[in-house]
């Protein structure tokens, strides 16, 4: 047999690489887990999680990274802080570049996630950290008493513009549809916080300023109607992309570009299996990250002792 | 041996980071912003590596708001690399440590 590096890499340490991780490491498999940036995806930078079972009270976002961290480590998982720049799957033993060197692992689980998409409007760029936010837990104290804008209409830019509402005293939600898409415990909520203001069917156009953020250009779709509003921060929410950079094209996506994967989580490429945000499902949570995981890695031991025998 | 992160106040950011003779790295932070809390154990490993000709240090937005409003930071963790009182290079949010690594190796 030739000399392989790995049985397993997971990419990715966001809930659902340090799962794969978590059930890899207690079947005892040769494995490691590659995080570019650090443990815990875009779970880092969630103010508050309540829909995560096992935490009645609720708990913030890097408290529970830090305790499926733990997790991992109680069963010596090893963690590499490296970037996946590209693979060659055209093989049964596949080929891993990272920044530094190449291995080679039998079986790969994709859990790179996915990262907040941009508008692509005239200023999103230009004010990205001078009132342009996508992360309010990071940047919503800055705006105490001061009006902001939040952009979009899922769980994400619904729960995080109620959490804006601690510091801002007014917050406009734009959303470009009548109605949210949010889970409907959060609309509640949002519907009945006085500081929010939902500006309905309309979009952002435009994000002005001097060095920092000023005002904003909204257009209704109804009318065509275009306003200016006065606002010190603009906080995006408008759906994810895959980080998918490093993957062949022989992987299948879907036509957002999220991998496709079958019920045991693999992909079109034999041995290499996707979980979490990176896939294309129909939901996107931590638990569902979590389950995804906990398949993939059991569906790659039983890739392995085929391979192996 | 490191020096590690040097916890800089409003009092003496003038002191300690503009009039610093080694270049200095700033990292603006709140105990309430989790990815800082994520990127601080990175600047310490970097203040471990580049501890000998680069000064490290943290600056609690929260406790010290007179610093931050200064270099117009709006959004944390914002790594802001001085040398010689001059702001050589900066960084927003959450970055991989080869990205700070470039950075440091600036100066």
């Amino acid at each position: 047999m030739k000399n392989v590096d790995y049985d397993l890499v997971i990419v990715g340490g966001g809930p659902a690489g340090l799962t794969a991780g978590l059930y890899a490491a207690r079947a005892r498999l040769n494995v490691i887990l590659f995080e570019k940036i650090v443990p815990g995806g875009q779970v880092v930078t969630t103010d508050w999680v309540e829909n995560y079972p096992g935490f009645p009270e609720g708990i913030s976002g890097p408290d529970l990274v830090q305790k499926m961290t733990a997790q991992v480590q109680k069963f010596d998982l090893n963690i590499e802080t490296n970037a996946v720049v590209s693979m060659d799957l055209s093989e049964p033993i596949k080929k891993i570049t990272l920044s530094d060197r190449v291995i080679t692992t039998h079986a790969i689980i994709i859990a790179s996630g996915a990262s907040p998409k941009k508008l692509g409007v005239p200023g999103e760029d230009t004010f990205y950290g001078k009132g342009v936010s996508a992360c309010a837990t990071c940047d919503g104290p800055f705006f105490k008493d001061s009006v902001v804008a939040a952009v979009g209409g899922g769980d994400t830019a619904v729960q995080e513009s109620l959490f804006l509402t601690k510091f801002a005293k007014k917050v406009y939600l734009i959303h470009r549809r009548d109605q949210l898409r949010a889970e409907a415990i959060l609309q509640e909520r949002a519907l009945a916080n006085e500081k929010i203001e939902f500006l309905w069917d309309s979009v952002l156009t435009g994000i002005q300023g001097l060095t920092d953020v000023e005002k904003i250009s909204v257009q209704n779709l109804k009318t065509g109607d275009t306003k200016d509003i006065a606002v010190a921060g603009c906080f995006i929410w408008v759906g994810i992309l895959p980080n998918l950079e490093f993957l062949p094209e022989l992987v299948e996506l879907d036509q957002y570009g999220f991998i496709i994967v079958d019920a045991n989580m693999q992909t079109s490429v034999a041995g290499v299996y996707a979980a979490g945000d990176v896939r294309s499902t129909p939901l996107r949570q931590i638990a569902t990250a979590v389950g995804d995981a906990a398949i993939a890695a059991f569906s790659a031991e039983h890739y392995l002792e085929n391979v192996k025998e | 041996m490191a020096e590690g992160v040097l916890e800089i106040e409003d009092s003496n950011f003038e002191a300690e980071v503009l009039q610093s003779e080694k270049p200095v790295l700033v990292d603006f932070w709140a105990p309430w912003c989790g990815p800082c809390r994520a990127i601080a154990p990175v600047v310490e490993e970097l203040a471990g590596t580049f501890g000998d000709k680069i000064k490290f240090a943290k600056c609690n937005v929260d406790d010290n708001p007179v610093s931050p409003g200064k270099f117009g930071i709006k959004s944390i963790p914002t790594l802001i690399l001085f040398d010689g009182g001059e702001i050589i290079d900066k960084v927003i949010g959450i970055v991989a440590k080869s990205k700070l690594e470039e950075m440091l190796n600036k100066v």
